[in-house]
Order: C-alpha cells, then sequence, then structure tokens
C-alpha cells in the first residue's frame, strides 16, 4: 500500500486525513450542544485520534531494513519538514512553553530563539553531510567517519543519555494528558501512553513515525492556533493576533506598573500548592542579563543540532537536495506553533488581571472567584490557587497563583470557549507528547540494535533477525522510559532542557568536526565525546548538590562547560595523535560534494 | 585548485555568512535587549526586543534557511554538483 503510489498521492491523503478531522471536531461540537458530557468529549477526542496513529503505524508495517531505519529515504520535503517539526515539538513545547512565556518572560524567550536558532545550523554544519553519509543511525556516521567500534560505542553512549532523559518527560507528560483526558490514575495512563507509543512505531519503524508524525503534526497545530485565533477575537483583541496584541501587550504592562509586584513572604508562600506561581516578573520588559539569556539560547542551539532524533529525520529525504530545503520547511512548521505561544501568553495573562474584561479576577472579592465554575474545577485540578494573604477581602496581583500547564489548558474555558475546544487541545497535546516520544524510542533503539547489535556484536545477522532484535530493543526502551517516568522524578521542562545540554555536550563537535574539520581523528572524537559528557555531566552534579558554579553557567546551561572541554580535548588529542588515513579523508572530500553516491554505498 | 576544492572554499564562504547572520540574530542583537527594547522601532506596534524574541528572529531563521539552500543549490549547480536523480 505503501508504495511509489501512496508519496504521490500524499497531499491528497493527508488532505482527506485533515479534512476528516475538521469534521470530526464539529460533528464533537454539535454532540456537545446536544448534550455530551465534557468528560465523553475529552475520551472521545484522545481514542479517536490515538487510535488512528495506531491505524498508521500498522498499515505501515515492514519487513525491510531500509524502510525500518530511514523510511525507504523517499519521504518528500515538504511532508519530512511537517514529521520533524512533531518529531521536535514535545509534549514540553505544547503544554508548558506559553505557561513559561506566561511566568518568566523574557528569560525563557531565550528557549525560544535557541530552539528556532538551532535549525540554522542543523541546515548549514549537519543535515546535508550526513544525508550524503548515507547512514541509518547518528553513532553510524561517528563509527563509520572515525573507524572503529569504540568512537561508534561512545556515539551510542551519549545518544542515549541524551535522549532517554527527554524520552521520560515525554512518557510522563502522555501520561499526564491521558490520565486527565481518560480520567485515570497516572501510574496506569503512563503505560496506556507508552502502548500508544509503541504502536505506531514497532512494525513499521522509521517509515510507521514518519506517516504518524505528519498526522500528528496536523491534528497538534490545529489544536494549538484554532484556540489562539478564537480567543483573540472573542476578547476582541484583533482576528489575526500575532500582529495585533500590541495593545494588549502595553496594557499589561501599565496594570503590572499598577498593581505593582508585591512581594510574598515566605509562610504566605508554604500555603501555596507544589508547582503554582505567581506572576512575579514583568511580562514584555528585559529582565535577564545578556549572559543568562544568550548562554541559554546557545545552549539550546548547539543542543538542537546535536540531538539524533532530529537529526535521523534528514536521512529519510531522497537526496542532499532535499535534506537542506526540508530543514527550512521543519522550521517553518515549527515556527507557526513558537510565534503562537507567546501571544496565547499574554492573551491568558490579560483575560486574567484585567479588571475591566469579564473575566478579569483580580480586584474581585475572593468570595466572588471562588464561585467561578472554571476556578473550581482548575483549583479542584491542582492548577489554580488563590489565598488572600492580606485578608483585605479582594484578590490581588500577588495572591493569584496558577501551574503553566494551565495557560494552555485553562484559557479556552476561561475565555468562555465551548468544552469540544478544551478537548482538541487535549488531543493536541497528546500528539505532541507522542510525536516526539516515537522519535526518541526509535533513535535510542535503533541505535542499539544497528550500531551496537549489528555492527559490534553480530555483523553476519540477516535481516529477519536484525529486525526483531530492533523490535524487542524497541519495547524494552519504552517501558524502562514508562518506568521512570511513574517514578516523576524531575518536571517536564527540566529534563527536556538537560536533554539538550546532555547531547550539546557529548556529539555537537564530533559531528560538526567529522565534517568540516579533515584533520579530526577517532582517539580525537572518543577524547571529546568521554571528557564533553563527563565534563557536563559533572558540573550538573556539582551545581545540584550546592556548588557555586562559574562564570554564571548554571543547571540548565551545563552544556557550555561540556561542550568547551569536548572542543578542546578533541583538537588537542587528535593533533597529538596521527592524522586520518587517505581513506578517511577521501570519505570526507566525498561527503562534501552533493552528487554521486552516498558514502556508505561505494563501500 | 581542483574543481573540488574551489567548491568546497565557495562552500565554506556561504557558510560563513550564514553563520554571521545567525549569530547577529540569534546572540549579537541579546548583548544590547534592553537599549533595543526603549527604541522607537516598535515592528507592529511591541517592543523592538520583545517582538524580536516572539517573530522576528524566528522568522529571520526560517528566511536564512531557505537562502542558505538556494545559494548551496547555485554553487552546486556551478560545478555540477548537483544530484541528478530523485529530486523532488
Amino acid at each position: 500500500m505503501i508504495k511509489g503510489k501512496f508519496i504521490d498521492n500524499l497531499p491528497k491523503v493527508y488532505g482527506i486525513y485533515t479534512g476528516g478531522f475538521l469534521v470530526f471536531i464539529i460533528l464533537m461540537a454539535i454532540a456537545e450542544q446536544a448534550g455530551m458530557s465534557a468528560k465523553l468529549i475529552g475520551i472521545f477526542f484522545v481514542a479517536f485520534t490515538v487510535l488512528i496513529y495506531a491505524l498508521i503505524g500498522w498499515l505501515s508495517r515492514t519487513l525491510q531494513v531500509d524502510a525500518y531505519y530511514v523510511a525507504g529515504r523517499q519521504v518528500p520535503t515538504v511532508f519530512n519538514g511537517m514529521a520533524t517539526a512533531a518529531d521536535w515539538m514535545s509534549g514540553a513545547s505544547f503544554v508548558a512553553m506559553a505557561g513559561g512565556i506566561y511566568f518568566k518572560g523574557y528569560g525563557y524567550m531565550a528557549l525560544l530563539v535557541g530552539w528556532t536558532g538551532g535549525y540554522v545550523l542543523v541546515a548549514s554544519l549537519l543535515a546535508p553531510y550526513l544525508r550524503k553519509f548515507g547512514c541509518y543511525t547518528v553513532p553510524d556516521f561517528i563509527g563509520t567517519r572515525y573507524g572503529g567500534n569504540l568512537a561508534r560505542f561512545c556515539a551510542v553512549i551519549v545518544l542515549t543519555v541524551a535522549s532517554f532523559t527527554y524520552v521520560t518527560a515525554q512518557i510522563n507528560a502522555t501520561g499526564t494528558i491521558a490520565s486527565v483526558a481518560l480520567d485515570i490514575p497516572f501510574g496506569i495512563a503512563v503505560y496506556v501512553g507508552l502502548a500508544s507509543i509503541l504502536m505506531c512505531s514497532m512494525l513499521g519503524g522509521m517509515r510507521a513515525v514518519t506517516w504518524t508524525q505528519v498526522a500528528q503534526y496536523i491534528v497538534l497545530i490545529i489544536a494549538y492556533l484554532l484556540p489562539v485565533f478564537w480567543i483573540s477575537s472573542k476578547l476582541g483583541a484583533g482576528f489575526f493576533p500575532h500582529f495585533m496584541l500590541a495593545d494588549e501587550v502595553a496594557r499589561i504592562a501599565e496594570l503590572e506598573g499598577q498593581f505593582g509586584f508585591v512581594k510574598n513572604s515566605a509562610a504566605d508562600l508554604a500555603t501555596v500548592p507544589k508547582g503554582l506561581a505567581g506572576i512575579t516578573k514583568a511580562h514584555s520588559s528585559v529582565n535577564a542579563t545578556p549572559w543568562a539569556f544568550i548562554s541559554l539560547a546557545v545552549c539550546m542551539m548547539a543542543g538542537t543540532a546535536s540531538l539524533p532524533h532530529v537529526m535521523m529525520r534528514y536521512f529519510t529525504t531522497p537526496s542532499v537536495r532535499t535534506a537542506r530545503r526540508s530543514v527550512g520547511w521543519s522550521l517553518f512548521f515549527i515556527f507557526l506553533l513558537y510565534s503562537s505561544a507567546p501571544m496565547l501568553a499574554t492573551l491568558s495573562k490579560l483575560s486574567l488581571i484585567d479588571p475591566t474584561l469579564p473575566t478579569g479576577i483580580i480586584g474581585k472579592t475572593i468570595a466572588e472567584v471562588q464561585a467561578i465554575d472554571w476556578y473550581q474545577n482548575w483549583n479542584q485540578a491542582n492548577l489554580m490557587f488563590i489565598s488572600d494573604f492580606n485578608g483585605n477581602g479582594t484578590l490581588e496581583l500577588n495572591e493569584f497563583f496558577m501551574g503553566g500547564k494551565a495557560v494552555v489548558l485553562a484559557t479556552p474555558e476561561i475565555a468562555g470557549l465551548p468544552y469540544v475546544i478544551s478537548g482538541l487541545v487535549a488531543a493536541g497535546g497528546m500528539a505532541a507528547a507522542m510525536s516526539t516520544a516515537d522519535g526518541l524510542v526509535l533513535a535510542i533503539s535503533n541505535a542499539l540494535s544497528h550500531d551496537i547489535y549489528y555492527k559490534i556484536i553480530n555483523p553476519k545477522a540477516e535481516t529477519a533477525k536484525r529486525l526483531i532484535v530492533a523490535r524487542v530493543l524497541l519495547v524494552l526502551i519504552g517501558f524502562a522510559g514508562a518506568t521512570i517516568a511513574a517514578l516523576e522524578i524531575q518536571g517536564i521542562l527540566g529534563s527536556v532542557i538537560w536533554a539538550f545540554d546532555f547531547a550539546m555536550s557529548g556529539l555537537f563537535f564530533p559531528l560538526v568536526l567529522g565534517v568540516w574539520w579533515k584533520r579530526a581523528n577517532a582517539p580525537g572524537a572518543v577524547a571529546g565525546m568521554l571528557l564533553g559528557l563527563i565534563s557536563g555531566t559533572a558540573y550538573l552534579i556539582w551545581v545540584r548538590s550546592g556548588g557555586s558554579g562559574f562564570l554564571g553557567i548554571t543547571q540548565l546551561t551545563f552544556g557550555i562547560v561540556g561542550a568547551a572541554v569536548s572542543l578542546v580535548s578533541m583538537i588537542v588529542v587528535s593533533l597529538i595523535t596521527a592524522a586520518p588515513d587517505a581513506a578517511t579523508q577521501k570519505m570526507v572530500d566525498d561527503v562534501r560534494v552533493p552528487s554521486g553516491k552516498t558514502v556508505l554505498a561505494q563501500k | 585548485m581542483s574543481k573540488q576544492e574551489q567548491h568546497w572554499e565557495k562552500t565554506r564562504n556561504l557558510l560563513f555568512i550564514t553563520l554571521a547572520i545567525w549569530f547577529v540574530f540569534s546572540i549579537g542583537i541579546f548583548l544590547f535587549g534592553a537599549e533595543m527594547q526603549e527604541s522607537s522601532i516598535r515592528p507592529f506596534g511591541y517592543p523592538l526586543t520583545y517582538w524580536f524574541t516572539c517573530q522576528g528572529s524566528l522568522a529571520i531563521f526560517v528566511i536564512l534557511i531557505f537562502w542558505f539552500a538556494g545559494r548551496q543549490e547555485k554553487i552546486d549547480d556551478e560545478f555540477g554538483f548537483s544530484e541528478r536523480e530523485g529530486d523532488k
């Protein structure tokens, strides 16, 4: 079914799919009017979309190595862009990003700049060259370019550390959403999430993940943009919020000046439920030092260029040229969501704090706010909290607390949108978390099955055996991730940022120099990967255990330490050991020319 | 200089230009975040630094990648290093 003919019909297939999804939304809206309960709508949305992904996963099943690892290298540019965008935008981007902007303002915006700017590095430094290389996995490139199983093995270690940190956060997010939407306990919901993730990837590997990710992108972008545009119109802020919210931003600044940021006492704050925060930072003013902003942005950019689940998406395009263009499309599709997040944060904040709006709660009496339906709902969900610290009976700005997720999850309800939108948002969050988890689990298990099992342990393994090993590992990795996610050690966003720092520490320079510096050799790369990862991790542990750190580098930017050590050690060790042999140098030359066969195919 | 060396030199120059533009909009301007915020240039009415973090830099990156891809394709064509089949 999914041969040439399917590829040619992609726009039609996904056009019908998008239309079908819109019809489904309308049907749900009608059902809501007819009296269907909110809970049932939520269940329908999540169950229906997940079943569709599972169906796509089943239809894309394959017994071919090329299809399993790189989707047969025939994914067209624009569709690969969509798949990458879904692969990239995680549950954290979808659920937590607008909340982060809402609470932290400018200091948080470094993540937006970093998570988009990184794609310039991907396009210019790496993606086209790795595509020309023709590898199946990122360690495949490292192992072949530098030669030797040690380099390959080190790359697998870095990849596993970074991706595994990331994947637990994603499985955690699928669990959170599934538990809210389906109304089941978190401990069980995590495994429901895992089952859906595995259904999408197990039978068809990269091919299945590709086509489900495109479907997931369509769901998540509709689920994000529709409420933003709707809320904006409803509040009278303008029909195209991105270009029309300047007055609202100015109004928030005015209100902030009027209310002032009153600092709460530690005793008062101790009564606020864990995970909730008040508005303590100005919405649009520059509230971080240049270094704090830039260091975080740099870590996210270098991390983007080193995270294997993103890089391997560009192995699936038909050519080097399409790989390059595909990076542009990826960023375009990401841009659609990222540029909307600050708008949602603005709309959410203004609708809550402006006393002249009907939804505004600041300045109302405590009893009045406590009587509002949506306040009661979200208070029960442990995402909203008010307390009359100064005992004057009126709600002040510093007496209102909210969870970061509430910005995306609760704003539609606060603005008075029908419940069908909340169901849609849940489906979107699920799509975002699932698509990223799929990509990550596949990146890890592919590296283990291809690089460790096939290349190092058993190079004579037949195709059928390789694919069985790959699938068994996929399930094992998934279960390990879910088990750790169920423990809820680190918050969703924290572990996401760590993943970037780990990837940057160990892989950024070995990858980049592999293409751009012919003199780089195996001992240098091994030193770069190991010392980078070790020093970055050591710095993280030191700062976490109360160390003061240096140069203003925090536990969120430890990748700077790791990458610096990685770069220096890689250059020094490369220079004091022998230059790579002529065959390797020739390989680098071939990588730099787009035409001709892939480097691995020539061997 | 061989054809391949010339191709690589042009490719490298394009990389430097691309990275210079990237540097300005991802790092350079944020050295002056506080100063820019006070600027009277206000795209769509937003404060300047705020706008760059919300839309400006992000949109410039998108355009930059497509521009880069176009230029690199020209360089590859010039030296006859473009792929012949499979382009979609």
